[in-house]
């Protein structure tokens, strides 16, 4: 159906569309209102279960909500006590963000494509753009944030002369300074552009997938779409992991002193 | 596609988010769970106590039901001895009782036999006397021989 809407733009304008971002302002002051306020909001849905779960705590046999949180909460804090091994109260919880927030954004990929553009069209929004995660500014905030927090830490545990020092004088000693420093550089800068442009790129191209099969007459629509959409349920579970345990890991390298 | 102001705006949601769930539930959920960890290591050393304790009574109750048993048997047995003594005393009772009766009556008769003898006696000399008086008729005065009728009397 939406084929049809579409028709006069050709495949690349429903593509197009799709793919655009409700913004407003110009330049570097756009906004993309529909990244902001759907993961303000999948981010409220995820304080609001927690802030329930643990409001509602109990040492006693727990409810289905709290069994649900602990799980999350016990499979986070194995990933964490696993891969790093000092004391923290920021490195769980934080994981523990990640790894909700990113799932959710993910789990907007699996409402069909057309509804909440059609459902937008009829509020008179001209283009919503409802999976956050196919934003880059989404994944480049997580990662530079990330990023701030591994710079922060290793400054704060190696002190600055130390972290100085790891720069200048790894791997290769203080006769080659320039090439270490280069190559830390790029290993540091490294860590959030993979973490962010991993994310994206995987949630990119599955809703562009999503975005293809819907091109394609209704009746081999499900034939497509549902094994993809069965297979997606992996890869968005997958990055929220593979993103979580690399700032654990990214974390607990800048705790380690060499 | 480009990067712009929308960055800065989700690093705030970001921070927020991560600071609220370091601050309001990570601690509580952590803590409920160490505390059932707790309960629950408590409650399993508890129930092996518990199962020592049964083990420990089992053991002491047996040891009362020894006791118990030996006590019982010494019992029955002194009160079987102490039944044979109250046999024993009651048969001497007994024979002494029936010796003591068999020697009342053995007086008694002997008391009704002096009894019957001085009556037999009494009436013996009454007739006598009366077929001696038949027999002698007026000859004999009773007040002169008086005095031998006294004697005979006494003889008797």
């Amino acid at each position: 159906m939406a084929t049809e809407a579409h028709a006069a733009e050709g495949a690349t304008g429903y593509i197009v569309h799709h793919l655009t971002p409700f913004s407003v302002g110009e330049g570097f002051w756009t906004l993309h209102l529909d990244t902001l306020f759907f993961s303000a909001f999948l981010g409220g849905l995820f304080i609001w279960f927690f802030k329930t779960a643990a409001d509602k705590a109990t040492t006693g046999v727990p409810g289905l909500m709290q069994n649900f949180a602990e799980m999350l909460i016990e499979f986070v804090d194995t990933q964490v006590k696993d891969s790093f091994h000092g004391h923290s109260t920021l490195i769980a919880p934080l994981a523990l963000t990640i790894f909700c927030w990113v799932f959710l954004w993910n789990f907007m990929d699996l409402f069909p494509v057309d509804i909440f553009s059609t459902v937008g069209s009829l509020m008179g929004l001209e283009y919503l753009r409802v999976v956050p995660s196919t934003d880059l500014n989404a994944t480049f905030a997580m990662s530079i944030s990330v990023f701030c927090l591994i710079i922060f830490y290793s400054i704060k545990i190696k002190g600055p002369w130390g972290f100085a020092k790891e720069l200048l004088f790894q791997p290769f000693g203080p006769w080659l300074l320039p090439f270490n420093l280069l190559l830390k550089l790029v290993e540091e800068i490294a860590k959030p552009i993979s973490l962010a442009l991993r994310l994206f790129g995987n949630l990119y191209a599955g809703e562009l997938i999503f975005i293809l099969i819907g091109l394609l007459p209704w009746y081999i629509q499900p034939a497509l779409s549902f094994p993809w959409a069965v297979f997606h349920i992996l890869i968005i579970t997958l990055q929220a992991f593979i993103f979580m345990v690399l700032t654990i890991v990214y974390l607990s390298m800048a705790h380690e002193d060499h | 596609m480009s990067i712009n102001a929308t960055l800065i705006g989700q690093m705030i949601t970001f921070t927020l988010l991560v600071w609220f769930t370091m601050k309001y539930i990570w601690p509580p959920l952590i803590e409920s769970l160490e505390l059932r960890k707790k309960k629950i290591a408590e409650g399993l050393a508890a129930a092996e106590r518990g199962q020592e304790q049964i083990h420990l009574a089992e053991k002491k109750a047996k040891s009362l039901l020894i006791q118990a048993k030996e006590e019982s048997a010494g019992i029955i047995t002194l009160a079987q001895k102490r039944a044979n003594e109250l046999v024993e005393e009651s048969k001497d009772v007994a024979k002494k009782e029936g010796e003591r009766l068999l020697l009342a009556a053995k007086a008694q008769i002997e008391q009704e036999i002096q009894q019957t003898k001085e009556s037999l006696r009494k009436e013996i000399s009454a007739l006598a006397l009366s077929a001696a008086e038949q027999i002698l008729g007026a000859e004999i005065d009773k007040n002169k021989h008086k005095e031998i009728l006294t004697k005979v009397s006494k003889q008797l």
